[in-house]
């Protein structure tokens, strides 16, 4: 069997024109993402139908060239037909899309049935791919039989690449911040075309691999994967190139495994990898933000249960407060018992036969966030037109939020007042 | 509020319509289809079929309206891909092709995409257009990895999983006919029976929720209503192309109207048209995709709304537009005319066309034009050297003299608008105000004791070059 760099050759141009169409998808993904447009994505891939078929009526071949003029002039179309009903005829873009490219495909399909007869572009084809017979039709190039799809899809590559290079700049402002970019006089209406045309490029040059529907998969999945893993964008690029190498080495072995379609799999690899990054994302993840919120609740806890024995010594001559009263005091909150647990581990609580008391490092503690909370009352009730009675549960909610900055600039506010609205004593800063 | 209690009874319904559709078997509706075939001369297959799709395109018509109204054109889209891999399972499952079946599991698949789009949207910081698409594209491609497993399968080859993709018109059955008149059937009522909830989940579900409305599952009654328009339309007209369905005719009637209670109609009637207008075209092309044919039918009907729509659509917008901007610049230049003569002093001076055209950022054409129109309308007249008011012109030309002096000085007066800069703002609102407006005007400058004893001058001197 012919070999490449030690694969079998067949396998080695599957993962090889798998993984050019994932990185070149992902490199113009990121933008359509950035700036809600994936959609605009599938509308392209769909639409350069009829101009594959007329553009196989015009020129009589199935000649990359002219087929590839004939769907970037038809995935313009789409964005150009697509702006002009959402502009004069007042439709939401949404609805827009979803007229435009479900037309065109129509169209695409009645074409193409016309002229399916004269040339094997036949449907299946159009919708699935033919990732797996990449490797049958090859060029001979520099004494390696290299497949037509591949080449095709390099070149496409690198000119995605490149055009991502040179006007990197451009692109990011442009999508993070247009009117920025218009007002700093960058041709955005240009670079906006030019990115659907590149679209439009990539579509026609990846349908024959992996099919209309699923380009849409590249397009959109690892970028998105991306998006959830980081807020810079050369990380979102990187990563979303990564995630498309690793779909698409996946999505060949796993369907090989299963005896299935390559792109089918691709998908569902990059698929995969975008469940990974939503559950385990390290800042926008599902596990992530619920650790996050159950911290916070414990930190709630552990506070709030530190200012209710500060409050009990306070009144009661230093005596420890039972347990009892503790959790009476907490009713309706789970996790009680762990707050209780970590603050004496911390040291900040010490358990005595009667009950819990605060340490001295925990009087500390709980003086500053007792401070906190009566200034806060202290600077509701000089600012905001809450009855006396009404400033306790906002301040509650506030204390555990105020840090060293913000208590200052709110004692400096209320002049450092002695005692709270209710006439407890706050003691100044230092001395908790 | 009591009502919501009885929704549980859809289920029960439902269940009832199966039991009896088991009951009774296929026969009735064939023997119906017989009788009515004969009753219009038509063939039972072709009469099947017109009949299928128009029931189709009823019901996606009505659905779609809803889904337009509350901008998830294409979710409907996303559904439609993502029954595919319920499909392949529930093939699999079964191990035969069993219609109720497996339109039972690619309504699951679908069900369970379109809470993913939803799920992802409220709950991660991805937005709905990259949701819809990864929904959509993913579970597209584990849908053809499935099917492809299927395929390899020697009993494979009768799932008949392609028809899914481009739809197979042609090759509808008595067996379909029959499922589209039963989801028909329900999501009509459905839509009859809830339709004020489901205006109000669409308007302002926050106004909903706070009646206490369950909105949750009112909407997630109106996507599965979705979910199951789009399931039926698989086979009839493919994946891509159930989505033209559900958009097409609701964004075409939107053009007509602004009420949702001729716009749902409507839309069903569109949907009616596309299928029965669809159906007959591809008939006489025969060799061309039905599905394709019945789409274009509906884009038809979409171009036809848009352009000629009474108020909305475009030729009626702009006429609109053209007549409005006919009128600002014939009083533009009645305007022009009077204010050069009160330069002149003397209103009987024809004013030459250099001074209009210092006056005003008009082209010599543009000029040309409306000196026209304004002696048509008998308010110009023409002179050897120039251009004069008539006298009906002069009335005219007066009262859009004080409705802009009023404004200029109600903005210096009232608005603090430093008087330099008042001219371009009453020059916008001069064609505008209504008389009523100006009456107020009036008393509101005389209450405050600025109102001048006889009418307005200009708060600025009148000079050259004053217009940009």
């Amino acid at each position: 069997m012919d070999t490449v760099l030690g694969f079998d050759a067949i396998g080695f141009w599957i993962i090889a024109t798998g993984i050019l169409v994932n990185v070149s998808g992902a490199l113009l993904g990121n933008y359509l993402v950035l700036r809600r447009m994936s959609l605009l994505g599938d509308a392209i891939s769909h639409a350069v139908l009829p101009g594959l078929a007329i553009a196989f009526v015009v020129a009589q071949s199935r000649h990359p060239i002219p087929m590839l003029i004939g769907a970037a002039l038809a995935g313009l179309a789409t964005v150009l037909l697509t702006e002009l009903i959402r502009r004069f005829a007042r439709v939401a873009e949404d609805a827009a899309i979803g007229v435009v490219f479900t037309s065109l495909f129509a169209l695409g399909v009645i074409l193409i049935s016309r002229v399916a007869s004269q040339v094997d572009l036949d449907p299946g084809c159009v919708l699935y791919g033919i990732l797996e017979s990449a490797a049958l039709d090859t060029i001979s190039l520099a004494g390696l039989e290299i497949p037509r799809m591949t080449l095709t899809l390099a070149i496409a590559t690198v000119i995605i690449i490149a055009f991502v290079g040179l006007f990197w700049k451009e692109l990011k402002i442009v999508s993070f911040d247009p009117n920025l970019a218009t007002t700093l006089g960058l041709p955005t209406t240009l670079i906006h075309y030019l990115l659907m045309a590149m679209v439009a490029g990539f579509t026609v040059v990846a349908f024959e691999a992996v099919g209309s529907i699923l380009v849409v998969a590249m397009l959109v999945v690892p970028s998105a994967t991306a998006y959830l893993l980081t807020d810079r964008m050369h990380w979102m690029v990187l990563l979303s190139v990564v995630v498309g190498i690793s779909s698409a080495v996946l999505g060949r072995e796993s369907a090989l495994m299963l005896d299935t379609s390559v792109a089918g799999m691709m998908a569902v690899a990059a698929g995969a990898h975008f469940v990974l990054a939503v559950l385990f994302g390290p800042h926008y993840g599902v596990v992530a933000r619920t650790l996050f919120q159950l911290r916070v609740k414990l930190r709630i806890q552990r506070e709030d249960i530190m200012a209710l024995v500060y409050r009990w010594q306070e009144r009661g001559s230093g005596s420890a407060m039972p347990r009892n009263a503790i959790v009476e005091a907490m009713s309706g909150r789970t996790g009680h018992t762990l707050a209780l647990n970590m603050l004496t581990w911390r040291g900040l609580m010490q358990r005595a036969a009667d009950g819990f008391s605060l340490s001295d490092e925990g009087r500390k503690e709980a003086g500053k966030l007792i401070r906190g909370h009566r200034l806060w009352e202290s600077f509701l009730a000089k600012h905001s037109p809450l009855p006396d009675d009404h400033l306790h549960s906002p301040a509650d909610r506030m204390e555990h939020f105020i840090n060293d900055k913000l208590l200052q600039d709110v004692a400096q506010a209320v002049d450092h007042p002695d005692t709270d609205p209710h006439g407890q004593p706050i003691l100044s800063n230092g001395k908790g | 509020m009591q009502r919501f209690g009885l929704l549980w009874l859809i289920p029960v319904a439902l269940a009832l319509e199966i039991t009896a559709v088991e009951a009774f078997g296929l026969e009735p509706i064939q023997q119906g289809i017989v009788v009515l075939a004969d009753l219009f001369g038509l063939h039972y297959n072709s009469f099947l079929i017109w009949l299928g799709t128009s029931l189709l395109g009823l019901t996606s018509g009505v659905v779609g309206a809803f889904a337009v109204l509350k901008k998830r054109s294409l979710v409907g889209d996303a559904v439609a891909h993502a029954a595919l891999p319920g499909l392949a399972i529930a093939f699999m499952l079964i191990g035969e092709r069993n219609f109720i079946g497996m339109l039972t599991g690619a309504a699951i698949s679908g069900i369970l995409g379109s809470l993913a789009i939803s799920w992802l949207i409220r709950h991660t910081r991805i937005k709905s257009d990259a949701a819809i698409g990864i929904v959509l594209s993913v579970l597209f491609g584990l849908g053809i990895a499935l099917s492809r497993i299927i395929q390899d399968d020697p009993t494979g080859q009768q799932a008949g999983l392609d028809a899914f993709l481009l739809g197979k018109t042609a090759g509808m059955i008595s067996q379909d006919l029959l499922t589209i008149a039963l989801v028909a059937a329900n999501v009509l009522v459905m839509v009859a029976l809830l339709y004020k909830e489901f205006k109000l989940i669409g308007f302002d579900p926050d106004f909903a929720a706070v009646l206490g409305w369950p909105v949750l599952v009112l909407d997630g009654l109106l996507m599965a209503l979705l979910v199951f328009t789009t399931v039926i339309g698989l086979p009839a007209v493919g994946v891509v192309l159930i989505a033209a369905m559900l958009i097409i005719p609701g964004v075409s009637a939107r053009f007509w109207t602004d009420k949702l209670h001729v716009l749902v109609p409507l839309a069903g009637f569109f949907g009616l048209l596309t299928g029965f207008v669809g159906t007959y075209a591809s008939a006489q092309f025969a060799d061309l995709p039905a599905g394709a044919v019945i789409v274009l039918s509906g884009s038809a009907v979409f171009m036809i709304s848009m352009l000629v729509a009474p108020r909305r659509g475009l030729i009626a917008r702009s006429l609109l537009e053209l007549t409005t901007r006919l009128r600002i610049a014939r009083q533009n230049l009645l305007r022009t005319l009077f204010e050069a003569a009160e330069e002149n002093e003397n209103i009987d001076i024809p004013i030459t066309p250099s001074v209009l055209l210092k006056l005003r950022s008009w082209s010599p054409r543009q000029l040309q034009v409306l000196s026209w129109w304004g002696r048509l309308l008998g308010e110009v007249e023409s002179h050897p050297t120039g251009w004069r008011l008539t006298e009906a012109g002069r009335r005219h030309a007066a009262q859009i003299v004080r409705a802009h002096r009023l404004w200029e000085v109600y903005l210096v007066e009232q608005a603090s608008i430093a008087s330099d800069h008042v001219h371009r703002d009453a020059d916008e609102i001069e064609h505008v105000l209504t008389p009523e407006i100006l009456k107020d005007l009036e008393q509101k400058l005389q209450a405050a004791g600025r109102w001048p004893a006889t009418a307005p001058s200009s708060v600025h001197p009148l000079t050259e070059g004053e217009h940009a």
